[in-house]
């Protein structure tokens, strides 16, 4: 079971949403039914899962929804129609007290306008959420004082948010929705009101924070570059509708149409990518301990390359030149180790960039190598090329229609 | 052709009716509620006047002291109140700040969570604001009349009819102040899982204070402007200096009472404000 699953959602904004639902039809879309009703389609039929652990982004640019979409999962906005289970509870069924608890104990937030309290020092906001669950003055100061070192705001505790930079104040922020010890944290275009260098020190921050506190972020952002620095899996949002879901490598070499495609478009691939995305079976996992041995596995495959594994380990790649040679010279039993070229391999979660240096100082397409130094398959220094040129092409061909 | 019909007699009679009625069936009800709002005004009053004029010279330059941290301000606070005690109003001004404290303690019981309430519900909103407008425009006179027949002549009536005329501003400036508290703030306390009343009493009467202190300065104001008018009725203090000097035809004693009441409301206003305006710099400093 998901951790968050949200069914058939759909919100309309406006004097009678319920009557504006019913005018509602398959291919309604948000233009037609401003027009027709008067009514705001927030929301168009959503459905999606969220699992435990992950960071979960929500993209899309302004007025698509996507801000409505995750305030429904605390419910700050009851849904016109649809679900949102958590846990496999339906919190829109939660009485007010359920909500309230619900609100307290599993779900913090984290706004884009930090929405800290300025009458409290930053401390007394850290703690906020300790508060309103009523938990005494001393233990919740305690524990915010934790959590505000946590984040590196340590000493700054008797200031006023205000007196604090928009970067810090967001730190402010992220140790509020900490503090509560909550499983889900959303974060509601938490960063995009911060200059670029802050805004990437805080998502390292957010990325660190989920590898050692496993908690399930839902992220909300315009920003493809920050979606795809973050996300696990990105949805896309147009209009209200739900155009795709996926990891950011589904999102970047399957756009699910036009839409998303132009989005994409001006994306750093060589960064965005990583090698894993191109890698192919290596053409040989070269097993023979003797040069000889190898030779002849070579043959067998009718290749002139091959990828030594030696005890499960990537070991160096060898080629047929390099074994005749050394047969001559050794004799066929010769350990293959010794005529195996370690230098060029590359670490699996690398991106495209960092690694063109090694594809490139290697004649042969490089091995890519698993943590435990497994060799998990090789990346071709074509296909490199092919997606690298693709932008490019895309832009050439929208020149000549123009 | 006479077009109009007589709405006046039915609308005279009727009231009048009521007024009666009122005063018959229920005299002892409103004598009573009379006799407990005069109890604690008559503690007042007679505390403010026990202190000896230097005693309360001292404790009220302190009080705009600790308002505004000015030294010169304070200053000429101290020297205002000795010129009205050397006008020889030191008794009637505590007779008319006994009311007008009063006045403003009942108004804020009463103002504060109308405001409240109209700041949350549109439907509220709709009935408040024009009978504040009505509150506001209506003459006291109209309404001290059956005051005075149910409470009797003196201070009660003149205590209310202040009321009415002094509370207007103070549920405005509430209204306004909780309905401009930023939304996102709200918001977040909402996502924190915050019931009604700690978003009311943490976050929306905090952070709209400065609007509500305005509103008290407001209606401490038109409290003291209504003085005159509450001597009318009864009401002692600086109002009924005013008052003998335009029956007596004395211009000189109707200008001290006059000078009295203006010193009072610059004195009251100003250390109210600089309070108002210490609260909002604290939040705001560093910016």
């Amino acid at each position: 079971m998901s951790l968050i699953e949200i069914k058939n959602l759909t919100t309309i904004f406006g004097k009678n949403p319920k009557a504006a639902l019913e005018k509602l039809s398959d291919n309604s879309n948000k233009q037609q039914m401003l027009a027709e009703t008067n009514h705001v389609l927030a929301l168009n039929n959503i459905s999606l899962t969220i699992e435990a652990g992950e960071i979960f982004v929500i993209m899309g640019l302004s007025g698509s929804g996507k801000s409505t979409l995750v305030r429904h999962i605390n419910r700050l906005i009851d849904p016109t129609a649809g679900s949102v289970l958590i846990d496999g509870v339906d919190i829109v069924g939660l009485s007010r007290k359920e909500l309230l608890e619900l609100r307290r104990k599993r779900i913090a937030m984290v706004f884009q306008r930090f929405g800290l309290m300025p009458h409290y020092t930053v401390l007394e906001n850290v703690a906020y959420g300790l508060q309103i669950q009523g938990v005494k003055s001393s233990e919740r100061l305690d524990a915010a004082k934790q959590w505000l070192e946590r984040v590196g705001l340590a000493g700054y505790e008797n200031q006023y948010p205000e007196q604090l930079s928009g970067g810090m104040q967001q730190r402010v922020g992220l140790a509020r929705a900490l503090a509560s010890d909550t499983d889900i944290i959303l974060m509601d275009e938490a960063f995009s009101a911060l200059d670029p260098l802050i805004r990437s020190e805080l998502q390292d921050e957010v990325v660190n924070l989920q590898n050692t506190l496993g908690k399930t972020i839902v992220f909300i952002t315009h920003d493809l570059d920050e979606a795809l620095r973050l996300a696990d899996r990105i949805a896309i949002l147009k209009d209200g509708n739900l155009i795709q879901v996926g990891t950011p490598n589904d999102i970047l070499l399957n756009p699910a149409d036009a839409y998303v495609e132009a989005f994409v478009r001006d994306v750093n691939r060589a960064r965005a990518l990583t090698v894993d995305t191109l890698m192919q079976p290596p053409e040989l996992r070269l097993t023979a301990e003797t040069i000889g041995g190898a030779l002849a596995q070579m043959r067998r495959a009718q290749t002139d390359i091959g990828y030594l594994v030696d005890d499960g380990k990537y070991a160096g790649v060898v080629t047929r030149d390099a074994l005749e040679e050394a047969i001559k010279e050794h004799g066929a039993g010769h350990a293959t180790s010794e005529v195996a070229d370690e230098t060029h391999a590359i670490a699996q979660d690398t991106a495209i960039e960092n690694a063109l240096q090694t594809m490139l100082d290697s004649e042969h397409p490089v091995a890519i190598v698993t943590e435990e130094g497994e060799l998990a398959g090789v990346i071709n220094q074509q296909d490199v090329g092919e997606i690298l040129a693709v932008s490019d092409k895309d832009e050439k061909s929208e020149e000549k229609e123009a | 052709m006479n077009i109009f019909p007589d709405f006046k007699s039915p609308i005279v009679d009727a009231t009048n009716n009521a007024v009666n009625a009122l005063v018959e069936g229920y005299g002892d009800t409103f004598n009573e509620i009379s006799g407990s709002i005069l109890s604690v005004l008559l503690l007042l009053e007679n505390a403010l006047r026990a202190v000896p004029p230097v005693v309360m010279i001292i404790l009220i330059a302190a009080l705009a002291y600790l308002a505004s941290r000015k030294i010169l301000f304070t200053v000429i606070v101290a020297i205002s109140l000795w010129a009205i005690g050397a006008l020889g109003m030191w008794e009637q001004s505590m007779q008319t700040l006994a009311l007008v404290l009063v006045a403003v303690l009942l108004s804020v019981v009463v103002g504060l969570p109308i405001g409240i309430m109209s700041a949350s519900s549109k439907v509220m909103r709709k009935i408040t604001m024009p009978l504040l407008d009505l509150m506001q425009t209506i003459p006291s006179f109209v309404y001290l009349i059956p005051a005075a027949m149910l409470f009797g002549l003196g201070k009660v009536p003149a205590l209310l009819a202040t009321v009415i005329y002094a509370v207007p501003p103070l549920i405005r400036l509430t209204d306004l102040g909780i309905r401009n508290v930023d939304d996102s703030i709200v918001e977040a306390s909402r996502a924190f899982g915050s019931t009604r009343w700690q978003i009311l009493l943490g976050v929306q009467v905090p952070l709209s204070l400065p609007a509500i202190m305005q509103g008290i300065n407001q209606t401490t104001m038109m409290a003291l402007s209504m003085v005159v008018i509450a001597s009318m009725i009864g009401a002692r203090g600086v109002g009924e200096t005013v008052l003998l000097g335009l029956q007596r035809n004395d211009s000189g004693l109707g200008l001290v009472g006059g000078i009295t009441i203006v010193i009072l409301a610059v004195l009251i206003d100003r250390i109210t404000q600089s309070y108002g305006n210490r609260i909002q710099r604290h939040r705001s400093e560093g910016v």
